[in-house]
């Protein structure tokens, strides 16, 4: 037994299950967010139920489980319910409903079953009775009336577009200017004496330009109206399996299919749609619907501003620790401070963030440079830019940990030889140094990244939100908003999941963002070490 | 403990032009007087040099502690090989970086006595540390090329004294290559890195790195410890070579090299020149026993 013991075996076998265990639980969370992010844009089949009681149902099989609390030895067999996604919300106000299957008399998936996804109220399935124009109608059939049906969605797809660009682009800019001049005007009868002449027609002048662009946006939103009359005027006339008939304007229409007709191919294009509205689209229904965009280009966004804000800050501050403090006891005890701070709780570092970006440093921009704009804070509130500083303080311990590291690993050789060709210790630094220890300094880049990415808590009290209005980047001078609030991965799993009205229909966009997090996390860290490799190749000190 | 600033009273090397021809027999006569004061200072025989380049005049030197080096006196003669030989850990390497004050980078060093090198005491106050490491260069015992490309390693001196004209930098590294012997094997390759050159080729572009900002005096750090009999005979024969054009200080564990190249050859043993002469007198006619012990391999 001693000799067991001894031998190690056990150890090596301790050592392995610990190993195992932990890939295990890696890639089992991995698999069940690819598979439930991923299938949730599958169109499944329509199921129409006949019940005992004569009712009708229609819906996705979502689930099917034992029901908990069947009586044991009642009829000897495990009973089992079905959970069915019966969406039409507009009428029964929940998503879903358990059907026991001992309730079931008869399983049907009739071909002509239709779903439709919404922009309001979420999915309706059921059957088709006609499309009607100006309350005409002008296909009865299905077969027949498909051509119609695709053209007039067509049709108010770009009607749509067209309504959103005058909405986004054309009162979007009357606005801004609109309150560019609301602005200046304020900060005209804040400054100066309001009753010389000149002033006077300063004024005068400004309330006439803003008079005209009021005329402007009464057009405009007359115009507006005029396009939301006609949005209405074609509507789809489908009836639910119970028998509710119910009028669906296809402005409103997403898209439209037939689940239970659809070939695997036409289903793989319907994913793909879905999958490509998820990535690039914009959230409807309160964000459980629809798309991400903004949440991803906030969160890239995020990062890159920390990243900008936090190599410089945290490298110079390791060389200075490394190369130009003389080595003892406070730079050892700064050292370990410093790796402290690594473990602080990150929303305390939100709490500092927010006493002092926002309201200590944004506060007093405001003072400077807004003030017309108050009591309105601009950079006083939440924003991306404090929300990336607040992350790079978060960061910056981990990147001068790492820079430490690169530097104290480029050999004395290398430096004394530059030296010795006459370089400062300067120049050494700048040209040989740095470069050499570049991998580290993007080792611990990567560690950041990996970090910030994950990091909700500190965001939520320095500027994130669940539905911002306008990317921090846009066409509008000066296209970069840095004081904008802005939607992020992370924050959006929580909101989705856990703050939406509607959280069980909900739960599979929890886990299509978190997939989708995970992979722009993935991909950033292998473009920095895609890059890193890359260095290294280049400064691999080769062996005699 | 900075030495005073005596004024020497060196004539520098202009004061004696016809000199350097004929340095051999010169020596000898020096050195039977150096006989001429037997046990005043049995652990420090040393000659003078005709028209030394360096001069160290009483050295002590530490890195904080013990003195490292003890009241050296030597000089180093002009466009000659001058070897350090001794055994590990006698300072021969701490006193060759005596030599272009890289010794400076350790916290807590400290000297006493003076080096003049041409006319100038290192170690004088008004002395630029970089303007004497560009005339005294150093190649290293790990050959030590930068992670850059071959061209840009030699391109690294000049540069850093200031020369951005991009033809003029071309010359340089093809005569700094050709002078190493390394421009052959690595002309159709300037722009890869230098990394991927061999043991022997490293060490070879490091000499023509060094060489490339043209200093007077070259201090080689047992450049050949690391390299192969092949390699390190390619590197004695370019020392051979460069001897027409540079001073050349040489640290080596190898006395068949001290003996193969070097015009004139340092013993140090603990910190102390116990003998300095003429290579050929010291390794058939060593004066002290210590030296005597130490080349025959009674220790060592």
């Amino acid at each position: 037994m001693t000799q067991f013991w001894k031998s190690g075996n056990p150890f090596v076998w301790l050592t392995g299950a610990a190993l195992a265990a932990s890939v295990l639980m890696i890639v089992g969370l991995v698999l069940l967010i690819l598979f439930k992010g991923l299938s949730q844009f599958w169109p499944s089949t329509l199921a129409e139920l006949h019940l005992q009681d004569g009712s009708k149902v229609m819906g996705e099989i979502w689930d099917r489980e034992e029901i908990p609390d069947a009586e044991p030895g009642a009829d000897n067999a495990s009973q089992y319910r079905l959970r069915l996604k019966v969406a039409n919300r507009d009428l029964y106000s929940l998503d879903f409903r358990w059907i026991d299957e001992s309730d079931i008399q008869q399983r049907l998936s009739p071909p002509p079953a239709i779903a439709i996804e919404r922009q309001e109220w979420g999915n309706f399935y059921g059957y088709f009775v006609g499309l009607k124009k100006d309350g005409e109608t002008v296909a009865a059939d299905l077969v027949d009336g498909w051509p119609t049906i695709e053209a007039s969605l067509d049709e108010m797809r770009k009607l749509r577009e067209r309504i959103k660009e005058i909405e986004k682009s054309d009162i979007g800019d009357i606005n801004h200017d609109l309150e560019r001049l609301r602005l200046g005007l304020r900060k005209i009868t804040l400054a100066s004496d309001t009753t010389t002449a000149e002033t006077r027609q300063l004024i005068a002048d400004k309330r006439a330009q803003m008079a005209d662009l009021q005329a402007e946006y009464l057009d405009k939103e007359k115009a507006l109206a005029d396009f939301y009359g006609s949005s209405r005027k074609i509507v789809l006339s489908m009836v639910s399996v119970d028998g509710h008939t119910i009028d669906i304007p296809v402005y409103d229409i997403v898209r439209i299919w037939k689940p239970n007709e659809l070939s695997v191919f036409g289903k793989c294009g319907i994913y793909l749609d879905k999958l490509w509205e998820f990535v690039t689209g914009e959230p409807r229904e309160s964000n459980t619907e629809g798309g991400i965009f903004p949440a991803i280009f906030g969160t890239v966004m995020l990062v890159i501003i920390m990243s900008i804000a936090v190599v410089p800050l945290g490298v110079l501050a390791a060389v200075y620790l490394r190369e130009y403090a003389r080595q003892g006891v406070w730079v050892r005890a700064i050292r370990i401070a410093v790796n402290n701070l690594a473990g602080v709780p990150s929303i305390v570092y939100g709490v500092f963030g927010l006493g002092f970006f926002i309201y200590g440093l944004g506060g007093t921009l405001d003072q400077l440079f807004f003030s017309e704009a108050l009591p309105t804070p601009t950079f006083g509130t939440g924003g991306i830019f404090w929300a990336s500083l607040t992350l790079a303080l978060l960061t910056v311990p981990v990147v001068i940990v790492a820079t430490e590291e690169g530097l104290a690993a480029v050999p004395r050789e290398i430096r004394e030889g530059s030296l010795a060709l006459s370089a400062t210790k300067f120049e050494t630094l700048w040209r040989v140094v740095l470069p050499s220890a570049m991998p580290g300094i993007l080792t611990g880049l990567i560690l950041a990244v990996a970090r910030a990415a994950g990091e909700v808590a500190p965001l939520m009290i320095t500027g994130v939100v669940k539905l911002a209005p306008a990317l921090p980047l846009d066409g509008t001078f000066p296209f970069l908003h840095l004081e904008r609030k802005f939607m992020h991965l992370g924050f959006h799993i929580y909101d989705v999941g856990f703050q939406s009205p509607n959280v069980e229909a909900a739960i599979p966009m929890v886990y299509s963002t978190t997939l989708l997090l995970l992979v722009i996390v993935v991909f950033l860290n292998l473009f920095a070490i895609y890059v890193r490799n890359r260095l290294r190749e280049k400064l691999a000190y080769s062996a005699f | 403990m900075m030495p005073d600033s005596v004024t020497h009273d060196y004539t520098g090397p202009d004061a004696r032009p016809g000199q350097k021809a004929a340095p051999k027999p010169a020596a000898e006569s020096v050195h039977s007087q150096s006989q001429n004061q037997p046990g005043a200072k049995p652990e420090g025989q040393s000659i003078t040099i005709p028209d030394p380049v360096v001069q160290v005049e009483d050295w002590f030197f530490s890195y904080g502690g013990d003195w490292v080096l003890k009241e050296i006196n030597l000089e180093i003669a002009r466009k000659e090989v001058t070897a350090f030989i001794g055994p590990s850990g006698c300072g021969k390497s701490t006193l060759l970086r005596c030599f272009n004050r890289l010794n400076d980078l350790i916290d807590g060093a400290r000297h006493q006595g003076r080096i003049v090198a041409d006319g100038t005491d290192i170690y004088g106050p008004d002395l630029d540390v970089t303007e004497l490491r560009k005339r005294v260069g150093m190649v290293f015992q790990k050959s030590n090329p930068f992670p850059k490309t071959i061209y840009e390693n030699i391109a690294y001196g000049p540069r850093i004294l200031g020369l951005r004209d991009r033809s003029r930098l071309d010359e340089i590294v093809e005569k700094s290559l050709k002078d190493a012997a390394l421009w052959d094997e690595v002309k159709d390759r300037l722009e890869t890195s230098a990394l991927g050159l061999s043991g022997g080729q490293q060490q070879r572009l490091c000499i023509a790195r060094t060489i490339a900002v043209e200093p007077e005096v070259v201090l080689m750090d047992e450049p050949c410890s690391a390299l192969d009999p092949i390699a390190t005979a390619k590197i004695e024969e370019l020392i051979l070579e460069l001897k027409k054009d540079y001073t050349i200080v040489i640290v080596t564990h190898n006395m068949q090299q001290a003996a193969r190249i070097s015009d004139y050859t340092a013993y140090l043993w603990l910190g102390q020149l116990i003998e300095f002469d003429e290579t050929d007198l010291i390794f058939t006619n060593p004066k002290q026993k210590l030296t005597e012990d130490y080349i025959t391999g009674r220790f060592g």
